[in-house]
């Protein structure tokens, strides 16, 4: 079956089982290995990309679901000021250790700073929960929110 | 997790440094970009480019603790450059090139600390030899900073490229004797440097083991035999082969690892889901016998039964522990237990190989990409020359990648399929039930105290699981488990049950069961000897001193580990014992693993009377003389912290019936979440004037009795089984 759907600002078409999940389709048949795949179940996060907007977990999400939506994925999650805020927070304090998880939880992050700019920790800590880091980064990631929070308002101010 | 290595380490670095321009370390990979003139090879670590641009090869597998950055920190120092001229890219596996290169037993700060800074300082001196001809001058007159070369006297000034051919023809020093930086002069070690990856991984753009792309490549689903050591009865595949994109199915056996039969079925198609949604068609019988009747609850029956009667045999005799116990002002006995738990590495355990022509090609997240190299040559009977390892980045180890069974089952795929490139991939079920599991353990204790709360004697029974009448892998015991050395009486003893769970190392080994067991157990001696476990370590130990634990092992400073008990103590405020209020409680834990040495406490608060929460945990650690990379040995830290709080209170424990795991997933097998994060976790080092120690594995164990022993502190409740449950 073809889907048509836009990835990062591009419009795609694959050909491939309606079945067949995002994850698999971002990676092997639009060459986007940025998301991971972790668990296959929704439990770890690692697969977490937007559609329209949205985090989804690519690994449950079939690809006929995201046809003629907009899905945005780490690769390009910088293209938005708040995920650019993000990102340099994420760099500034060097919060991944082996990174695996690391795609996963800036989509996450970045959706929770765009539907609430000023979470306080127990705000990150409720939407960050989905996302699992096995090397244990959780107190960077924590502050690594609040550091591209505060560089946002900082930016409104401006 | 020791790996002794027979080679000379310093003989091979040697050659590869005369080397010279022979050898690349990264045959793979495009030179430095954006450079007209070819870059010279100094030795096997070391590239210049005409912009003298520093390329440094980093040798060992990165897993998260940080070793693609501190490596070439060691080399870059000695060199003398700016970190901001250093550009960082993997070495493939040679260890007759690069030295050792594993991931394990925290083993590559004390292995590497001399060999990388002496390479450094070896390619400094050739660059400035080449200069001393070229001006025609001493090379002892001239200087170096920066990547730049000096002389004072003429006042002239050139850049490293400058000198880089005639660098590369001079014979290297002695690694042995190239002098080395104090430690006063160091402009990049003991710095935080970033790790060299980040900026790609929050890009998407790093390549960790699964995102390994080569052109025509097929991919590979494995049905593994549910039950250790099974093999392949019979197999009906007709249906699977006529799915649309199925390629191959292919039998495997590596027999390796684990030892054994060991029987999986390969599923190759033009897409993993694809691969790995037809297996549910494929009809596998497996032969089974006599393999089914191992179970958890089996293993537990057992070892309950073994504690009743008396050990089947003697580990460590000291004294007379009878006798002593006997005649004991005070006697505590207590049993403690652990079970089996898996590494739950986030990337999935997988591989990529391509055969051809009589070679083999592999891309590996391994922590031991070169002994996974060897092992695929017995699998498929190829010499070493037919064996090209890359070393990818790895989402984690913890200790499962030191095991390279993903390793030889590609090579086996990619051989039925010769020229074309293959890459297996676990699902998470796979991973959960196909794993290396840390061994579980059960201990009976008891201990015996004179009227002053001193300990005068100790027995231990330790039951461990075996296979084929020894104790499994991670299954033994040190027999200078702390306070073995510092009591006139001791008994440990062992049991053991058998067992088809294959087992491994999981960071910190062995220490993350005996720390929880022995310090759990200590903190309730300390209690009927009327103090707390501070002060009775620090009675124990007596007086700053080195104790030599057992033959060719390590040594047992006592003066460090106070060091760190006191500077725990300081850093939480401790003041001993306190009984508990709405519900806080605080414990303490100490280790000595690795060759370090860490104290820790542990506050927490128990809501609703069985709800624990850790709300700060403070470490003080004692690795040595200097922390290389400030950032990076917090993140360690902080790191092991919590995992071990995972270990202690997230759920973990593998359970086995019929002869297989029947976890599959987070679900049943939960990693600790953000919300179950401590606010803080305050890491101090204390500096001893040693040569610096590992730190991926040191700062776990303590953590797991120190929270157990606050749960007591709060509740009044003793647990003595991981995983720890309040309540029912």
């Amino acid at each position: 079956m073809a889907v048509q759907l836009t990835v990062n600002d591009a419009k795609r078409t694959v050909s491939a089982d309606p079945e067949k999940p995002l994850l698999w389709v971002l990676r092997e048949d639009l060459g986007l290995p940025g998301t991971k795949f972790g668990c296959g179940a929704g439990l770890c996060g690692a697969c977490t990309v937007m559609i329209d907007g949205k985090t989804v977990r690519a690994c449950m999400t079939p690809i006929s679901a995201a046809a003629g939506k907009h899905v945005t994925t780490i690769e390009h999650v910088a293209a938005t000021p708040v995920g650019k805020r993000v990102t340099e927070a994420w760099v500034e304090l060097d919060v991944p250790q082996c990174g695996y998880c690391q795609a996963g939880q800036i989509m996450s992050a970045t959706a929770l700073l765009t539907a609430q700019p000023k979470p306080d920790v127990a705000a990150i800590d409720a939407a960050m929960r989905g996302n699992l880091c096995r090397c244990a980064t959780y107190l960077r990631i924590r502050k690594a929110i609040q550091s591209a929070a505060n560089a946002g308002s900082e930016g409104a101010k401006a | 997790m020791s790996r002794s290595s027979t080679l000379n380490r310093r003989a091979f670095l040697t050659v590869a440094l005369a080397a010279g321009t022979a050898v690349t370390f990264t045959a793979d990979m495009a030179l430095a970009a954006g450079t007209k003139a070819k870059p010279v090879m100094l030795n096997a670590f070391i590239r210049i480019d005409a912009d003298n641009r520093v390329t440094i090869g980093s040798k060992n597998p990165e897993i998260g603790q940080g070793i693609r950055t501190m490596l070439p920190m060691l080399i870059a120092e000695e060199l003398d450059v700016d970190w901001s001229q250093v550009t960082v890219e993997p070495t493939l596996a040679n260890e007759a090139l690069y030295g050792p290169q594993s991931a394990g037993g925290s083993r590559s700060t004390p292995v590497n600390w001399m060999p990388m800074r002496q390479v450094g300082a070896a390619a400094r001196q050739m660059l400035l030899q080449a200069a001393a001809k070229a001006w025609s001058v001493e090379a002892a007159s001239l200087t170096t900073a920066s990547g730049q070369i000096h002389h004072k006297a003429s006042g002239r000034s050139a850049p490293y490229s400058a000198f880089i051919d005639q660098a590369a023809a001079q014979p290297s020093p002695s690694l042995a004797s190239v002098p080395l930086k104090a430690a006063s002069d160091f402009k990049i070690i003991g710095q935080s440097i970033p790790g060299v990856d980040t900026p790609a991984v929050v890009k998407g753009k790093a390549v960790f083991g699964i995102d390994v792309s080569l052109p025509g490549m097929v991919y590979a689903a494995i049905e593994l035999c549910p039950v250790f050591g099974g093999t392949l009865a019979s197999m009906d595949e007709a249906a699977t082969k006529a799915l649309p994109g199925i390629i191959a199915i292919v039998p495997l056996n590596s027999g390796l690892i684990p030892s054994g039969p060991n029987d999986a079925v390969a599923i190759v198609a033009d897409s993993w889901w694809t691969a790995n949604k037809a297996r549910q068609t494929l009809k596998a019988q497996w032969k089974t016998d006599g393999l089914t009747g191992f179970s958890t609850a089996g293993y537990e029956q057992a070892a309950a039964a073994l504690h009743k009667g008396a050990a089947q045999k003697d580990l460590v005799k000291i004294g007379d522990a009878t006798g002593a116990m006997a005649s004991a002002a005070k006697t505590v006995s207590a049993r403690y237990s652990y079970p089996f738990i898996a590494h739950a590495t986030l990337e999935p355990q997988n591989c990529t190989a391509l055969f051809s022509d009589g070679k083999i090609e592999i891309w590996a997240p391994s922590q031991t990409p070169a002994s996974g190299g060897k092992m695929v040559g017995q699998a498929l009977g190829l010499a070493p020359d037919a064996i090209t390892v890359h070393i990818t980045k790895a989402g984690g180890g913890f200790g499962r990648r030191l095991m390279n069974d993903y390793m030889v089952q590609v090579a086996q795929i990619a051989k039925a399929l010769p020229g074309r490139p293959v890459k297996l991939i676990y699902n998470r079920a796979d991973d959960m039930q196909h794993g290396f599991y840390r061994p579980a353990g059960w201990h009976q204790f008891e201990a015996g105290l004179d009227a002053n709360g001193a300990i005068v004697a100790l027995k231990d029974h330790f039951v461990t699981p075996s296979d084929k009448g020894w104790p499994v892998r991670a299954g033994d015991m040190n027999p200078a488990e702390f306070p073995a050395k510092f009591v006139a009486n001791v008994m440990f003893s062992q049991s053991m049950v058998p067992t088809n769970m294959p087992t491994g190392y999981l960071r910190a080994p062995t220490s993350n069961a005996m720390a929880f067991v022995f310090q759990g157990f200590l903190d309730e001696v300390a209690e009927a000897g009327g103090m707390d476990l501070p002060e009775l370590m620090r009675r124990t130990m007596g007086a700053a001193r080195a104790v030599p634990l057992y033959d060719r092992g390590p040594v047992f400073d006592t003066g460090r580990a106070r060091g760190v008990i006191d500077k725990v103590c300081a850093m939480a405020g401790w003041t001993g014992r306190t009984k508990s209020a709405e519900g806080k409680g605080r414990g303490f834990g100490f280790y000595f693993s690795h060759s370090g040495y860490f104290a820790e406490i542990v506050d927490i608060t128990v809501t609703q009377g069985t709800r624990i929460k850790v709300e700060k945990v403070y470490v003080a650690g004692d690795i040595g003389s200097q922390i290389i990379n400030p950032m990076h040995a917090e993140q360690q830290v902080q790191g092991a912290i919590i995992d071990g709080l995972a270990q202690a209170i997230a759920g973990q424990k593998i359970q086995q019936v019929d002869g297989a795991v029947t976890q599959k997933n987070f679900g049943d097998f939960p990693l600790l979440r953000i919300d179950a994060a401590p606010a803080q976790i305050e890491v101090a080092f204390v500096k001893t004037d040693v040569p610096p120690t590992g730190l991926g594995e040191p700062a776990l164990p303590p953590v797991i009795p120190a929270l157990a022993n606050a749960i007591y502190a709060a509740t009044g409740k003793r647990l003595r089984d991981l995983p720890l449950r309040l309540g029912a």
